[in-house]
Parts: C-alpha cells; sequence; structure tokens
C-alpha cells in the first residue's frame, strides 16, 4: 500500500439545483517522500479532495488512508500526523508571526517552551526575523503565505499538503515559496499540491494527477502526460483578431487534430506529426488568404496542451478573465 | 529532518484545559490590539452610564427611591448582556477567515475554541463592569448592602453573560457572514433589554408587555442586582408574582438551562460543520 492511499472517492452535496458530485469516485497513490501535484481547474474537486484527507470534511462514500491510518475512522490519529497549509492565509492577522507559530505549537502540544523554541526556528528558517513580531496583518503576500506554510511544519509533519500555495503571489514571490516547497520536498516529506498553474506542477512535483469534474483524467509525471498526447505543435499568432475563424479554418482542412485558439484570440495552435511540413503548408495557406502573421513556429507539448486535449478546456480560464 | 516533537499534555481533560487556555490568550491578546473592542468594552459603558443617568433621572421618578440607585443594576445588565454579541461576531469572523479549518485539522480538542471563544467574552465584560462601577460610583450610585452581596450581584451579571455568549456562539456559527451577527443580536437582545424592568418598574407597562417583563429573565437579573446591592428602598413595591419574589433563584436557573442547552448545542453544531 502507498503511503497515501484514496480508493473511489465520492462527495455529493444538495443543492436547489439537484446534487452537486464534487468529487466522483476519485483515487490517488501517493509514495512515501515524493510530490504529488492535483491540478485542475477551478471546481474540478482538488480542494474536496484536500478536504477529505485533512479531515475537515467526510466523504460521502469511499475510503482513504495515510501511512495506513484511515482518514474517516480515526482522524485524531491523522491529525497528529499533518500539516496543512490553505489557500487562503488561515493565520490569525492580528497576531504577530511568533504568536501565531507558538499558538500552533501549544495546538500540537508541544508544550510551552518547545513551541516557543519551534516558533523560532521556523521564523529562522523562513527568513521572517525581522517581521516576528508584528501583526500579520501588515505582511506582504509572500511574507503571509511563508507563515502560512511555517505553521503547516510546527511537527515537521509526515505528510504536508498544499492546497493553491501560490494562489494570488506575484511572480517573485512565487518563485521564491516554490524554493522554500523544493527544499522540504527533498528533505523526504511526502507532498500533496493542487494548483492552477501548469508551471508550478511542473516545476515541483514528481508526478501528476489531473483532475476534472471529480476524477482523475489522466496521471503520470510531467514529461509522460506531454508524450501521451505527443508529437510536436505548430502555433501561429495573428496580427488581425477578425481573421482568427478562417485561420482556424485553413488549419484544421490540413490536420486531423484539433485546432485551439489561445485565450489571447489570436493565437491558433494544433498537434502535428511531421511539424516542418505542415508548417510549410500552413505558412503558403495563410499567405495566399492574405493572414498577417505576428509569429509562426514549432514546439514542444505543454501541460497547457495536455490539459487542453484532455479537458476541452483551457486550465486558466478563471485567472485570465480576471 | 527527523520528528522531534514530543507530546507534553497527557490526557483528555488536560489535553481541553490546555487547548482552552491557548485559544483564551489568543483572544485576550486580539481584543488588547483591537482599538474598537477597546471603545466597545470601557468607552460605551461608561457612556451608557452617564447618558442615561443624566437624561433620565431628571424625568422619570421612582416610587419611594432615587432613579439613580434603581438604574443602575439596569445599565449593568443591559451591557453586559450586550457584550455577549462580541462571541457571536468573532465566531462568525474565524469561520470566514478559514483560521478554524486551521484548528480543526491540528490534533487540538476543538471544544476548546468555543471555550476561548466565550472566556474571552468573559474578559471583555469583566473590564466593562469595573469600568462601570466606578463610573456609577461617580454619579453618586451606591452599594448600601454588603460587600459579599455586591460581589454575587457582579457574579451573577457575569455569570448571565457567560451563559448568553455561548448562544451567540451557536448563532455565530449558524449565519452566513459575520455582518449578519450584529442585525440578528439587535432585533434579540435589544426587546430582551428594554422588555424589561431595566429603565422604569414593569408594572408601569402595558399588559402584554409587563408580562413578557416580568417573566423575561434580564428582569429576574436585575431584580437580584439590585436587592443584592441594596438598591431596593424600604417600602417599595415589589410584584407579587413567583419571579418577581425568587429573582436569584430564577437567575441561577435560567443561567444553568441556558447552560444545559447551549454548551452541548455549540459544541455538536460545531462538529457537525465537518459533515458539510
Amino acid at each position: 500500500m502507498n503511503f497515501i492511499e484514496a480508493k473511489d472517492l465520492k462527495k455529493y452535496y444538495k443543492s436547489k439545483s439537484g446534487d452537486i458530485k464534487a468529487l466522483d469516485g476519485l483515487s490517488l497513490s501517493i509514495p512515501q517522500g515524493t510530490v504529488k501535484g492535483l491540478l485542475g481547474p477551478n471546481g474540478a474537486g482538488k480542494t474536496t479532495a484536500v478536504k477529505i484527507l485533512t479531515t475537515l470534511t467526510t466523504p460521502t462514500s469511499g475510503e482513504a488512508f495515510i501511512d495506513g491510518v484511515s482518514v474517516t475512522a480515526e482522524p485524531e490519529k491523522i491529525r497528529r500526523m499533518i500539516g496543512v497549509s490553505g489557500q487562503y492565509s488561515a493565520v490569525d492577522q492580528k497576531l504577530t508571526g511568533f504568536e501565531n507559530l507558538e499558538m500552533f505549537g501549544r495546538l500540537y502540544h508541544l508544550g510551552a517552551s518547545a513551541a516557543k523554541k519551534r516558533a523560532n526556528e521556523l521564523i529562522e528558517l523562513f527568513d521572517l526575523v525581522e517581521a516576528a513580531n508584528r501583526p500579520v496583518k501588515g505582511f506582504s503576500g509572500g511574507m503571509r503565505r511563508r507563515i502560512d506554510l511555517a505553521g503547516a511544519l510546527i511537527i515537521n509533519p509526515a505528510v504536508l499538503f498544499l492546497d493553491e500555495p501560490t494562489t494570488g503571489l506575484d511572480p517573485k514571490s512565487r518563485l521564491d515559496l516554490w524554493k522554500v516547497i523544493k527544499d522540504l520536498a527533498t528533505n523526504g516529506t511526502t507532498v500533496l499540491l493542487t494548483t492552477q498553474y501548469l508551471e508550478e506542477a511542473d516545476r515541483l512535483t514528481d508526478s501528476i494527477a489531473v483532475i476534472d469534474q471529480g476524477l482523475v483524467i489522466a496521471e503520470g509525471t510531467s514529461d509522460e502526460l506531454k508524450r501521451q498526447i505527443g508529437g510536436q505543435y505548430i502555433e501561429f499568432s495573428l496580427v488581425r483578431l477578425e481573421d482568427i475563424e478562417q485561420g482556424e479554418g485553413l488549419l484544421q482542412s490540413i490536420s486531423n487534430e484539433q485546432v485551439f485558439i489561445g485565450n489571447d484570440g489570436r493565437t491558433l495552435s494544433v498537434a502535428a506529426d511531421s511539424a516542418p511540413e505542415k508548417l510549410q503548408t500552413a505558412l503558403k495557406l495563410f499567405s495566399e488568404s492574405g493572414i498577417e502573421l505576428n509569429d509562426a513556429g514549432m514546439r514542444r507539448p505543454t501541460l497547457d496542451d495536455v490539459f487542453l486535449t484532455l479537458t476541452g478546456r483551457q486550465a486558466q480560464e478563471d485567472e485570465i478573465a480576471k | 529532518m527527523t520528528l522531534s516533537y514530543q507530546v507534553d499534555v497527557k490526557g483528555p481533560f488536560n489535553q481541553l484545559v490546555s487547548d482552552s487556555w491557548v485559544t483564551t490568550k489568543r483572544n485576550i491578546i486580539k481584543l488588547r490590539r483591537d482599538p474598537e473592542i477597546f471603545v466597545f468594552t470601557l468607552i460605551q459603558p461608561i457612556m451608557f452610564v452617564l447618558l442615561f443617568n443624566y437624561v433620565f433621572a431628571g424625568a422619570i421618578s421612582i416610587e419611594g427611591g432615587d432613579y439613580t440607585q434603581f438604574l443602575m443594576a439596569g445599565i449593568f445588565a443591559q451591557t453586559i448582556v450586550f457584550g455577549s454579541t462580541y462571541s457571536g461576531s468573532a465566531m462568525a469572523q474565524d469561520l470566514k477567515d478559514g483560521i478554524i479549518d486551521r484548528f480543526r485539522t491540528l490534533p487540538m480538542n476543538t471544544a476548546a475554541l468555543l471555550i476561548g471563544r466565550t472566556a474571552g467574552d468573559l474578559v471583555i465584560n469583566a473590564a466593562s463592569m469595573v469600568a462601570m462601577l466606578i463610573t456609577g460610583y461617580l454619579v453618586g450610585w451606591r452599594v448600601t448592602s454588603s460587600l459579599p452581596e455586591a460581589m454575587l450581584a457582579v457574579g451573577l451579571l457575569l455569570g448571565f453573560s457567560y451563559a448568553f455568549s455561548w448562544v451567540m456562539v451557536l448563532i455565530g456559527m449558524s449565519v452566513k457572514s459575520p455582518e449578519i451577527i450584529n442585525n440578528v443580536s439587535f432585533l434579540v437582545l435589544f426587546p430582551l433589554t428594554f422588555l424589561s424592568n431595566a429603565f422604569v418598574p414593569s408594572d408601569t407597562l402595558p399588559a402584554p408587555l409587563r408580562i413578557f417583563a416580568e417573566w423575561n429573565p434580564v428582569s429576574s437579573l436585575i431584580q437580584a442586582c439590585r436587592e443584592l446591592f441594596g438598591n431596593i428602598p424600604a417600602g417599595t413595591p415589589i410584584g407579587d408574582s413567583f419571579v418577581q419574589q425568587n429573582p436569584l433563584m430564577i437567575v441561577l436557573i435560567g443561567i444553568g438551562l441556558l447552560l444545559a442547552i447551549f454548551v452541548p448545542g455549540s459544541i455538536l453544531k460545531f462538529k457537525a460543520l465537518s459533515k458539510v
């Protein structure tokens, strides 16, 4: 049995417009010491899966085990093994960084002096010494995430759950946090990370489960997933937005694969086995039709392509819509 | 890195006591940092004592006595019952902020969160009580009984408000947003404190209101405190219904009932949150 094992988890909610299936038979296996990424758009069921594994909610059916301990039968035991850092910084805004960590330490029952000692260690480890005695309210977004993450590491947990750890962070803070998470992973902690950023999953995880509508629809390393959807891509960026439909039609006429339109409304891409030939043909067609191009080329598939191919939807639609 | 963590607290009871203390400490630290709470806790009660005393004392006369002596127990009770609303809004806010979810992933006894919450209210109310006792003294209110009786009266006020905090905690877990709490509590607490004998003797009220005021536990609390503070002049008529004759017993039963219903009720409600 794997260190984390979830079998056929279902979670249904009643709502006025009928049953909502947050999870619809999700299964996961995570070996000890590895980082697993749950990748999916908003509402795919990532957070629900984490909530069940962290004892915050119970599944409608199915079961889950961490190190052989049942999440539903022995939640108290699970809580002594896990650390959780959430999507929203769940620390007390009015308390200082130190007070928050000390409080969490006491609630893990470390004892008064051990809790103080551990709080100081973590503050140093996470480079928060200067801010340690200021209320968290005044922290930057990146600092809040760091103190939140520090709170999840009080007991050096066997399993660390990170629910969208960098959502809403600026690029610099995101890179900083990635480094911290990477370091933790190399120390042998088993990590379950949810994200809607494909780059994040690509960088941090050993294995990725792509989730959509409460189910795992694909699983493997990022390379495996890319290989699964195969080959190379040809991609074009159009000068005029109004040419997009004509361009899509032209590409579709020379390919059996589905042509995708990017979120910017001017990028067309399609998988191609003999990419150089297809590229030449396409360029000729575009020029005959008077469609001007900003850019054209071949590229390896990204996790975006994986997601798009598997679900027919872009992973980060919501982010870009904002 | 190796697991270097030792459990220091043993036994479920010690654990509950320790967890409750930690969460109470959290709430006390927050109180100190929140200027709004400071105003709510100290300035507002002082203002109420002064306002009601100087605005009403000239206009309302109490048979056989002085309005300031009559009024004070009423103001104390009203302020302190309103003090219990902080539990409700703080609970709703914590749930909204997601920190409750964090606590629920820790190996702590979650009942401690509710105990810490209500204990925080008790601290607020104790501070308000001191502010009002001093202000009351300055405007001429006097305790004419003995120190132990006066202390019992203060104990009743704090005990009643503590029991009421558990009601508000349950409401705080049941509403969708912290803002609703203030409106809900206003709707419940305003009638409860005004339709009482706090500002005028209940026998001056029209019949349906008079009956409500007589049976209102806040009236019993106020009546019991007036008696214990020695604020009822000899010869003042006291209603002859059972509740008016035995206010102390009614208050103690009331506190007992509130706690017996709402402590387990709140804990069950809190545990049920995880089923959602």
